[in-house]
């Protein structure tokens, strides 16, 4: 079968889509003949293999999430656990096919075109994309934005480990800033639609925004903070933590963020660093921010670990802050860009109303200075030996 | 030695090969600036045209006189004379295009490409040549503004011109604009792929 896609070959417009597929699956037969080899039973194909399973507590528990709210706004009050699961796994699993289906066509395209191998990166990103969208963003949206990112950050770049930024939070700052009536307010983030027959049509008046739209409506008012859900009940701490709250698809959940952080840290794929770093930061940010409260910011008023729960926050500072391609690479950089991030996140999301997912715009932003960070600490340490270098002689 | 050069490459030259914004990446702030809808980017561009070769003109014609030391100032007294012109023709005639344009008209003065010309074309050449130049080089800056203000109008607003391109149907159809490209940094993006594409089919433009 492997002449036909050799040069050549009847079929050598697709040697990179069978190269993919077959390497997928099967190691290569073909063997290094000269020099030695340290083979490392981690590979790039495996690490993102781990990372999307990371993922799936997320993903699993965003489509039941996806079924539980479009039941609660339409004042269902029975919750069959398959029904919801289910309306939520068709709501979102179209999301999936498209992201996956345009990054990837890219993907293959430019493969071939660079005679290079595909490369496994858009794995991770594909799922990704999906996750950090609201439910209602029309599929249309989700291609044109996964074509730009793929696109404009990734491939001209050289491919996956040469991008500057997320390619899935570009993804997701593209809609932000080309369709905000899509991305934000009150609308996207409940599935409005039954779909064959399952979960039930939402009145258009209905109104679902997410816990921190809600917050950033309140400027103005005093103190008193509280969190409700899109039925009107009020929201706990704990009901933050588990994530039964409106919000993208995957990142409600603060308990499933932390059972994929804790398959990632002991895969070794995250950095502990970082993910201990941004979480240090934003209670930092957010204790600073709770301690010197003012009705101008509302979200000011939200305790350490209501900020820490609630949007993108964990989200970002587990899957996105850690993504080793974009991330600071020295391990005292490592603490720097985590804190950074962290702190910015919260600074955004509390002091400008209009942008509550702060999470995204803060881990873009240290991207671009995460290899200024590194060459500092390089610098800085480098000096330090010049010097004892100096003493010893 | 410029008399050698024939006029037509003067005025060709500088539409693709020698391109003052996608070649010598010159006057990207006007770009980023004006070309939010297609109108104003036509307009800026005449206005740019007309300025930069009546500028090549007069100071072609008075290069011998000019001291050296102080002819940057020279150079910038002809050109704002100018561009004060252009701005009051237009508040008369065009007000409507002239408030979008706003600040814009009056930064022509700063816009590295008439510095550019000034210095490296009029100052060694007769009138004549000059002129051409002048039209040239605005004639290469304001084809990258029709072709970015397209792009930024189309999918930014659905429009052309302000009239409706985009059918309604397609709205009906939940079809939204792009919010991204009223904003400047796709206007960076739009320029990057006419670079793109310019240098993928001028080999001898490519970076080695």
């Amino acid at each position: 079968m492997r002449p036909h896609f050799e040069e050549g070959g009847r079929f050598h417009s697709f040697k990179s889509v069978y190269d993919g597929f077959d390497t997928f699956l099967f190691t290569p037969t073909t063997t290094s003949t000269s020099g030695t080899h340290i083979h490392d039973a981690i590979d790039s194909k495996r690490t993102m293999i781990i990372v999307v399973l990371a993922l799936m507590p997320c993903l699993l528990f965003g489509m039941y999430n996806v079924g539980y709210q479009n039941h609660l706004a339409c004042g269902m009050t029975t919750f069959p656990f398959w029904h919801l699961f289910f309306y939520g796994f068709l709501a979102v699993l179209p999301k999936i096919i498209v992201s996956y289906v345009v990054g990837l066509g890219i993907e293959f395209v430019v493969a071939q075109w660079r005679k290079e191998e595909i490369q496994e990166g858009f794995l991770v990103t594909g799922i990704l994309i999906p996750m950090i969208c609201p439910i209602e963003t029309p599929l249309w949206m989700i291609a044109v934005a996964t074509a730009f990112s793929v696109i404009f950050v990734k491939e001209v770049f050289g491919g996956t480990g040469f991008n500057i930024f997320n390619v899935a939070l570009v993804t997701r700052a593209f809609l932000f800033f080309a369709y905000p009536a899509s991305m934000s307010g009150d609308q996207v983030f409940v599935a409005h639609d039954s779909i064959w027959g399952l979960g039930g049509n939402v009145a258009d008046t209905f109104s679902g925004a997410t816990p921190l739209g809600e917050v950033a409506t309140m400027a103005g008012s005093d103190a008193s903070m509280h969190l409700t859900a899109i039925n009107g009940a009020e929201l706990s701490n704990w009901d933050l933590f588990f994530g039964l709250i409106p919000g993208s698809v995957g990142e409600t959940s603060t308990l499933c963020i932390l059972i994929g952080a804790a398959i990632l840290l002991l895969a070794g794929i995250a950095s502990w660093r970082i993910v201990l770093s941004v979480f240090a930061g934003g209670a930092v940010m957010s204790l600073v921010a709770h301690l010197t409260a003012t009705p101008t910011y509302p979200a000011s008023f939200l305790s350490v670990e209501q900020q820490l729960c609630l949007g993108g926050f964990a989200f970002a500072a587990v899957f996105m802050a850690t993504d080793p391609v974009t991330a600071a690479r020295t391990n005292t950089g490592k603490y720097i860009y985590g804190f950074l991030v962290g702190v910015i996140a919260i600074l955004i999301r509390t002091y400008n109303n209009g942008y509550p997912e702060g999470a995204m715009l803060a881990v873009l932003l240290m991207n671009a200075f995460a290899p200024l960070i590194d060459y500092c600490v390089v610098q800085c340490n480098i000096r330090r030996r010049m010097k004892r270098a100096k003493v010893n002689a | 030695m410029a008399e050698k050069t024939s006029y037509k490459s003067i005025i060709l030259n500088p539409l693709s090969q020698n391109n003052p914004v996608v070649v010598q990446i010159l006057g990207i702030c006007s770009v980023l600036a004006v070309t939010a809808k297609l109108e104003p980017a036509i307009v800026m561009g005449l206005s740019v045209i007309a300025v930069l070769a009546f500028s090549n003109v007069i100071i072609s014609l008075i290069r011998n006189t000019i001291p050296t030391n102080i002819r940057i100032i020279v150079q910038l007294v002809v050109v704002a004379g100018l561009v004060v012109i252009v701005n009051q023709l237009l508040q008369a005639y065009a007000y409507n295009v002239s408030k979008q344009l706003s600040v814009f008209i009056g930064l022509i003065i700063t816009n590295c490409i008439l510095m550019g010309r000034l210095e490296a074309f009029a100052m060694s050449n007769r009138p004549w040549p000059s002129f051409l130049d002048g039209v040239g080089n605005g004639l290469g800056y304001t084809i990258i503004l029709i072709i970015v203000g397209f792009v930024r109008e189309l999918f930014g607003s659905g429009t052309l011109l302000g009239h409706q391109v985009i059918p309604q149907w397609c709205y009906d159809h939940g079809y939204q604009n792009n919010g991204l490209m009223i904003l400047p940094p796709m206007a960076l993006i739009v320029v990057a792929c006419i670079i793109w594409i310019q240098r993928s089919f001028n080999k001898d433009l490519q970076d080695k």
